[in-house]
């Protein structure tokens, strides 16, 4: 049973952060609600003109002039409901996409602050998903919910005044049997939510299969594993269709029963309205009236069933985007946040503890005081911890304990955005984006002229391959790098940090897709770059480590040595083997 | 759209009955206005009150019985339905398996999986709605035209003028509305494309404070998105209110028509009431079949995207059969090549130049050259991943191309440049390279990729990989990599640059243990550094997609300018200038 109170107490919560965003439109909707009166006006006023007419129509009658009038009137109040409903139409498609556009807006700046640590645990296609699909649903459910909500509120009040005025008895009957309309679809309702929120978590499973098979495609032919991931995605998808019939199903229980409350409706009007026509109570054109408000009576709380089914949906869908939106962004910047500007490069580690997982310990006590401009490589074994640290560095995850600081001051007090301009950064992940070559290049600093940008390609040697792409610089290359090689999608990332030139460097397996010889010429202007700047060098190779200032040796997340590279080979301890091992 | 009917095929049954029941239901309906008809002029007019209470029955049957044909209709409709999209969803995936590695460099992912999720469930509505409605609003609209014609002729031509100029009013706002849910469906995915590349580079995003920039971008596409919709908007929302006026004005004539023919004795007052409530009725379905349209449209939207994926060629699988079964032709290289070349599909100049040489069982071979030279194209060739564009490539004396695809992965095993695993344990990970290895033989090549300590550190074999092995480092995943390979104990064992990412004494272990493996694969090194290859029996040295040397790193040292450069950029003394 509590099962069940929960998601109505959720779906309550959804609504109203749903609508903080509908509130913005609170105008058009006052109008949108002025319109649906002004429509359910002129449909309801329309049938009691037509059943006026019928009465006048006799055997024998000659003159049809009196008629004309009422069919003038009939054409006036027909062509103005039609604009109304037109605007009405063009208004709610308008408000819906544009509540759609506010929330898909909030949930890609939310992203924009989430912490790192918040999309590392969630897959790609996942939030894909709740952005795009999850708000085209809530899209629909909004746009019908507009469309045929207060038109059918307005409908069955207005109809409810009009059959008063004409007779009560028959109104009861209408009165009194409708609520059984509401009852059946109320509860077909409730029953489908839950079913609708397994489809869309359905869904959400098998889009996370679909981005990592067809992400690493290559791999999964490699192996000839394509079957197996056939096996996996069938799995799900034969959930997806058991849950999906029950939805669609039960869902679409609603128009039959409602429909069916109505015919019985209908049929009791048409007895007692007939009695009453007997009994001279009542004239066969106003019978007319009667059963085609009955008719329209009944109707909207079909619409409105159906409504709350679709709305049910969109409920749940406007529940998965909106997590994401009122999820605990990383801290802000403090209000006393400084602004780092022209950094010395002086960075200080003192007694950092860190880990993802507070169950796993990884860095227990980091401590390293490094002046300005000095180089330090960091090596170790894999999975040392290397990488951990440019992700402190960097403040993507903030420290647990102890500090970070540049050039005196603690990161956590700086604003992130200086922070992070201050330090150029090539990660062995190379990232690009969809976009012309020297769209990613300028990424790094927008307002370089085109020479500064050859200039940058050049030092990379990324120049020479560049030019021979089919459209050189505006060469359109797809996300991910598309036909570019590793190595080559790893000398743009070199250029667009030589572009921007920030004081301090961090260079994760910067050069371990480009070949040795390149290596060498590019390894001049690294020099040069590194040059008066503070650099972090997570590298394997000899070469790279040699030139450093400093080295520092790393293991289970800890410092064991550091020093130069003949102090360290001197001393004969941990990186003398690790070197040892290679000459 | 052709290609879709066959996932329908399994639900004949189903998309028969669904609108076969929707029909009976619509049969049902019309009759209801004959029945009121008859109330008003026996019942009311002779004041019949017993025929009355007759007619009322006859009316709560007719609804009892359309409820339950429509329940049953229901239900078939959303069986055919569902069980379509499944197909399709399915059929989809499987295609995709079955791209070239030529087809996975122009497929976008994202693109895929819009067709994968919104695509198909547009068409499953539409397959829903048609069943439900295709049938059934057409039958009310011509029953209550026929209808018509019994009760009066003349007011039955102002039905057939109504539902004429009803159609056409459907179909030009129609021919408008189709192009602009197109262009609406074209800004959707360019946006999904934002959003997924956004996450996808949030690290180096963040690192170069791009965020401000990606919302603007993100902002002006969805305001394209907006912007489209707002004005396909406008055109869909004319529908009903177009048909509302066409309808009223057809009922204004029926009256003024209807009151003339009264007036001379030809018509009942009942008979005005019917055909007004025909009028309504097809009104009503119109409104119903012209919302139906809308669905469709964009149905068959998606249904054509979705058939355009399917439409792009892919390998058919070969069985294997006595007839392709190949001995192997005796003294044969392992894997040599003759002559041959490759250019990529689009690709200007070719990756690779009159490739020769050859291989045999044991060997190892080490490929070494610049970034862009050519090294991994050589390697896909071998597995048959890329079809190349001239000259022949063979494994034990047999082209590739006559090798199934099966079979050439049963000899072969491949650790790709990028490491990637996926979602699931270790073990299920280490399975891809051999599915019947036992727990023994994956720590073996756990072993010998160096990689024990990773295992230990996740628990074991048992232990998780997140998905894309986000909980790896670049090092781990690389080493699991190579033990997913090296567990299959295939003849044929191509490491592609997969050591980039360890340490050199990890690097020197790992090479140790390959060559100490017994028997020894064929082993293909594709590396940067002389050291992961010094002590190959074959160097190739590749140059601009050609070989420039090959033979033995002493050799090769001495005649090989190209390997002496690459040798010296990494072995430079420490002393004496800028030497590294």
């Amino acid at each position: 049973m509590k099962e069940k109170n929960l998601p109505i107490r959720q779906q309550k919560e959804i609504m109203k952060n749903l609508w903080e965003y509908l509130a913005d439109y609170r105008f058009m909707i006052i109008l949108t609600l002025v319109l649906s009166v002004l429509i359910v006006a002129g449909t309801l006023y329309v049938p009691i003109v037509i059943g006026r007419v019928i009465d006048q129509l006799r055997p024998g009658m000659t003159d049809i002039k009196p008629i004309m009038k009422y069919l003038i009137c009939i054409g006036v109040i027909v062509l103005l409901t039609a604009i109304a409903q037109w605007l009405l139409n063009v208004i709610n498609n308008n408000v819906t996409t544009e509540v759609v556009r506010d929330i898909r807006r909030d949930a890609f700046e939310r992203i924009q602050i989430l912490p790192l640590s918040y999309l590392d645990r969630h897959p790609v296609g996942d939030l894909v998903s709740r952005l795009m699909t999850d708000t085209d649903q809530l899209a629909d459910g909004l746009l019908m919910g507009a469309t045929q909500l207060f038109t059918g509120v307005a409908t069955i009040v207005g109809t409810l005044v009009m059959m008063l005025r004409l007779s009560w008895s028959i109104t009861l009957v209408v009165v009194l049997l409708t609520p059984l309309s509401l009852f059946v679809a109320s509860y077909i309702a409730k029953h489908t939510y839950d079913l609708f929120k397994s489809q869309s978590e359905v869904r959400g499973e098998q889009t996370a299969l679909v981005d990592e098979v067809l992400g690493n495609e290559k791999v999964v032919r490699a192996f000839g594993r394509q079957e197996e991931m056939v096996g996996r995605f069938e799995e799900i998808n034969d959930r997806w269709f058991d849950i999906s019939l029950k939805a669609l199903f039960y869902s679409s229980l609603t128009n039959p029963c409602t429909r069916f409350v109505n015919a019985v409706v209908y049929a009791l009007v048409a007895l007692t309205g007939g009695f009453a026509v007997i009994s001279g109570k009542m004239t066969v054109g106003l019978l007319a009236v009667f059963l085609s408000y009955a008719t329209q009576y009944t109707k909207p709380f079909n619409e409105i069933s159906s409504v709350v089914t679709e709305l049910q949906n969109a409920i749940a869908c406007a529940g998965r985007v909106l997590e994401i939106i009122h999820e605990k962004p990383q801290p802000a910047d403090s209000l006393a946040a400084k602004e780092l500007a022209d950094a010395e490069g002086r960075v200080d580690c003192s007694g950092v503890r860190f880990s993802y997982d507070p169950q796993q310990k990884l860095i227990e006590d980091f401590s390293v005081h490094v002046s300005p401009g000095q180089n330090v490589a960091i090596v170790g074994p894999t999975g040392c911890g290397k990488t951990t640290v440019i992700n402190l560095l960097m403040r993507f995850y903030d420290v647990k304990s102890g500090s970070i600081s540049v050039d005196g001051t603690d990161i956590r007090d700086l604003t992130r955005r200086s922070l992070r301009s201050c330090w150029g950064m090539v990660l062995q992940d190379t990232w690009l984006s969809s976009g012309t070559i020297r769209d990613n290049i300028k990424m790094a600093r927008p307002d370089a002229t085109d020479e500064e940008m050859v200039k940058a390609a050049r030092a990379a040697y990324a120049d020479s391959f560049i030019m021979r792409l089919p459209y050189g610089y505006d060469t359109y290359i797809e996300e991910d790098g598309g036909m570019l090689s590793q190595g080559q999608k790893q000398l743009l990332c070199i250029t667009r940090v030589m572009l921007a030139l920030p004081p301090m460097l961090i260079l994760d397996e910067a050069t371990s897709s480009i070949d040795t010889r390149t290596e060498m010429k590019i390894q001049s202007a690294f020099i040069k770059m590194m040059e008066g700047r503070t650099t972090f060098i997570v590298a394997h190779r000899l070469s790279t480590i040699r030139n450093a200032d400093r080295i520092l040796v790393m293991r289970e997340g800890n410092i064991v040595e550091q020093g130069t590279h003949e102090s360290l080979m001197a001393l004969g301890g941990f990186y003398a083997e690790l070197v040892g091992n290679v000459s | 759209m052709k290609r879709l009917l066959p996932y329908l095929k399994n639900y004949r049954k189903e998309c028969i009955l669904a609108p076969v029941f929707k029909m009976l239901e619509a049969v049902l309906e019309l009759f209801v206005p004959l029945v009121v008809a008859a109330m008003i002029d026996k019942g009311m007019g002779l004041s019949n009150r017993k025929y009355l209470v007759m007619m009322t029955a006859l009316l709560l049957f007719l609804a009892l019985v359309g409820l339950t044909v429509s329940i049953i209709a229901q239900f078939f409709a959303a069986r055919a339905a569902v069980g379509f999209a499944t197909g399709v969803r399915s059929a989809l995936f499987r295609h995709l398996q079955r791209f070239s590695y030529t087809q996975i460099d122009s497929m976008g992912t994202s693109t895929m999986i819009t067709r994968m999720t919104s695509d198909i469930t547009l068409a499953q509505n539409g397959v829903n709605m048609v069943l439900r409605l295709l049938l059934r609003s057409p039958f009310v609209v011509l029953g209550a035209m026929i209808m018509a014609f019994t009760i009066d002729v003349w007011s039955a031509f102002l039905f057939v003028a109504v539902i004429f100029a009803l159609s056409a009013a459907v179909f030009l706002i129609m021919n408008y509305h189709i192009p602009m849910m197109q262009q609406v469906q074209k800004r959707v995915d360019a946006l999904t494309q934002t959003v997924r590349e956004n996450l996808k580079g949030v690290r180096v995003l963040r690192a170069f404070v791009k965020e401000q920039d990606q919302i603007g971008r993100f902002r002006s596409k969805n305001e394209a998105l907006l912007s489209a919709q707002k004005k396909t908007g406008m055109v869909a929302g004319l529908l009903n209110p177009l048909t509302y006026v066409i309808v009223n004005l057809g009922i204004i004539l029926l009256i003024r028509t209807g009151a003339v023919q009264v007036g001379r004795g030809r018509l009942t007052n009942g008979q005005v009431v019917a055909l007004y409530n025909y009028m309504s009725q097809i009104l009503i379905e119109l409104i119903k079949l012209a919302n139906l349209i809308v669905t469709v449209n964009k149905a068959l939207a998606g249904a054509r995207r979705i058939a355009d994926a399917l439409a792009m060629p892919a390998i058919e699988p070969q069985k294997l059969t006595e007839a392709n079964y190949l001995e192997q032709v005796e003294g044969a290289a392992a894997v040599s090549f003759e002559n041959v070349s490759l250019t990529y599909q689009g690709a200007g100049q070719a990756a690779l130049c009159d490739i020769t040489f050859s291989a045999s069982d044991g060997q190892i071979i080490g490929i070494i050259g610049g970034t862009g030279c050519g090294k991994t194209s050589l390697v896909n060739l071998i597995p048959h991943f890329y079809e190349a564009t001239g000259g022949s490539v063979k494994i034990y004396g047999r082209d590739v191309r006559d090798y199934t695809e099966q079979q050439l992965l049963s000899m072969i095993a491949v650790v790709p440049q990028k490491a990637v695993l996926f979602a699931g344990s270790i073990a299920d990970n280490l399975k891809w390279g051999n599915d019947h290895a036992d727990d023994h033989a994956m720590l073996e090549a756990v072993g010998i990729a160096q990689a024990t300590d990773v295992v230990s550190a996740k628990g074991g074999l048992e232990g998780m990989v997140e998905q894309n092995g986000r909980n790896l480092s670049g090092g781990q995943k690389q080493r699991l990599t190579i033990a997913r390979a090296v567990v299959g104990k295939k003849p044929i064992l191509i490491l592609d640059d997969s050591s980039s990412a360890l340490d050199m004494a990890t690097d020197r272990r790992l090479r140790d243990a390959i060559a100490a493996l017994k028997p020894r694969p064929l082993t293909f090194i594709v590396s940067q550094r002389t050291t992961s290859i010094s002590h190959a029996d074959l160097i190739l040295v590749m140059d601009n997609g050609r070989i420039v040397g090959s033979g033995k790193h002493e050799m090769l040292l001495e005649s090989c300018e190209v390997y002496r450069e690459i040798y010296d950029s990494q072995n430079a003394p420490m002393q004496g200038g800028q030497a590294v």
